[in-house]
């Protein structure tokens, strides 16, 4: 369920980098616990985010959340697929559904994030 | 200690968490908010059948020779020419009119009336009733005693006249019979809260379960799916029906939220009169209108309203209406552009996002 070369966040954002681009979505258990979506807002090519800040929103039938920059860098590419079909983030928030690619500017910080089996035992923790 | 632990439940929590819903607080209760998803469920009732357990809401009986005087004084609409077997939505009201609780009202018999009000004010509703009691009749707090159910959709009727041996066409619109469902008596009430055809059962808390799973199977045929409180607001939305905390609370009259036909000012005395009879004569300063998204975005609970550059008003509740493919909401305005029609702007995360006043409901069924 939750692929172990990608690294987590306690907010519930993934990254998967290879070489110095960052590829980020959302979690399995971040599409669940929002329920249907309906709206992802994203930022354009070219600006910069940073660590701990937010890059965006998801919005489901009930609320708006908050997408996290779970790396610092700057935006490369945009998943422009998600503008019209939001509901992919319920189906594949982990392939399909990535949200957009970053060039990372602090590759370091990645130290920072969670593996795979610490963030299951954190959102088995959560419950 | 965990905070759910403090979370009140209804007897069928661990059927719903059999069935995998996800659990939230609302309101200090531990309900299922939804089972398969809020789309889904909300497109079965409408366009088939779909169960709730809304066992959460309160009931509160009055009994005895002054039943229904008492009742009157507390209420805006008219319960002395109620016909037994016969329900109607009303309100309670504090004396300068605003909403204690939106509430229905079933009068059982002449000296005995059934009220189901909103689960988080329950407690507030009885004590406000005992309090105003200076009649020949008692207040009894019965929400232990009942769970409810509510089965809403166009197949909702076929599904539970498999149950039960009263005839539900005999059942007018927001009237009620007291029979069995399941072999266990019942209270049907051919009432709801979706805009579309249903009822609402009252039975004992014990026999909740059993009529939960029966009905469920019963319902099969037609595609019948548990639904949660997210379908249920979604659902009441569209059908433009008001939710306490929401468009109604202790600040606002029926008069500004569009209730005026829950009023009966001329039926004599009875809480919140007076307050009413004067905002009649100035004239309201505010009111609930509905509006439509023009621009992308939702206008959700609490968000500002510009009319023409200037802070207007805010939204009461906001969603997508799965139904109608649009987003749709209830705002406060300034009277005088609570019409339909009139542009307006929502402020959604910092940034103005065009809307229009419409009509409500926002969504009527085929009769």
């Amino acid at each position: 369920m939750y692929p172990d070369n990608f690294r987590y966040t306690r907010e519930h954002e993934w990254v998967l980098v290879e070489g110095d681009t960052g590829t980020l979505g959302i979690t399995d258990h971040a599409q669940q616990s929002l329920g249907d979506i309906v709206y992802v807002d994203l930022p354009k090519v070219g600006v910069r985010v940073e660590l701990g800040k937010s890059l965006g929103s998801v919005e489901s039938v009930k609320a708006v959340s908050d997408i996290y920059a779970p790396l610092s860098g700057e935006v490369t590419e945009i998943n422009k697929s998600l503008a019209d079909a939001p509901e992919k983030l319920n189906q594949d928030p982990h392939g399909a559904a990535w949200l957009v690619k970053i060039h990372l500017s602090a590759p370091a910080e990645i130290h920072d994030l969670m593996s795979a089996a610490d963030y299951q035992a954190y959102i088995g923790a959560e419950k | 200690m965990s905070a759910a632990s403090a979370l009140k439940s209804t007897p069928l929590n661990s059927i719903h968490r059999a069935l995998g819903a996800k659990m939230v607080d609302f309101g200090g209760w531990d309900m299922p908010v939804q089972y398969t998803g809020i789309i889904d469920e909300h497109h079965a009732v409408r366009r088939a059948v779909g169960l709730f357990d809304v066992s959460h809401m309160g009931e509160i009986e009055i009994h005895g020779l002054e039943a229904a005087q008492l009742t009157d004084f507390v209420t805006t609409n008219a319960v002395h020419n109620m016909k037994t077997g016969q329900a109607r939505y009303s309100g309670l009201l504090y004396p300068h009119g605003g909403f204690v609780d939106d509430i229905l009202v079933h009068k059982v018999a002449d000296d005995h009336y059934f009220l189901c009000v909103n689960a988080s004010n329950q407690e507030k509703d009885f004590e406000h009733i005992h309090s105003l009691n200076r009649f020949d009749a008692r207040v009894d707090f019965s929400s232990p005693r009942y769970a409810q159910l509510a089965i809403q959709g166009p197949k909702a009727r076929d599904t539970v006249q498999k149950l039960t041996p009263v005839s539900l066409a005999a059942i007018r619109y927001y009237w009620f019979t007291d029979g069995e469902v399941c072999g266990v008596p019942a209270r049907i009430a051919h009432t709801g809260y979706t805009g579309e055809d249903g009822f609402e059962i009252y039975a004992a808390s014990s026999h909740a379960a059993r009529i939960w799973n029966e009905v469920l199977q019963a319902g099969a045929e037609f595609g019948i799916k548990p639904c949660g409180l997210g379908a249920r607001n979604t659902l009441r939305l569209e059908a433009g029906m008001a939710l306490y905390g929401h468009e109604i609370d202790a600040s606002t009259s029926p008069l500004e939220a569009g209730l005026e036909w829950i009023v009966k000012l001329d039926k004599g005395v009875f809480v919140g009169r007076e307050a009413l009879l004067r905002q009649n004569e100035k004239g309201v300063k505010r009111k609930l209108a509905g509006f439509e998204m023009r621009g992308r975005g939702i206008g959700r609970d609490g968000y500002e309203v510009f009319v023409n550059g200037s802070p207007a008003g805010w939204v009461t509740s906001g969603s997508p209406s799965p139904t109608l493919n649009r987003n749709i909401g209830f705002c406060y305005l300034p009277a005088e552009l609570a019409q339909p029609g009139k542009a307006i702007q929502i402020m959604i995360r910092n940034q103005p996002v065009d809307a229009v006043t419409v009509e409500t409901p926002f969504y009527k069924r085929a009769k």
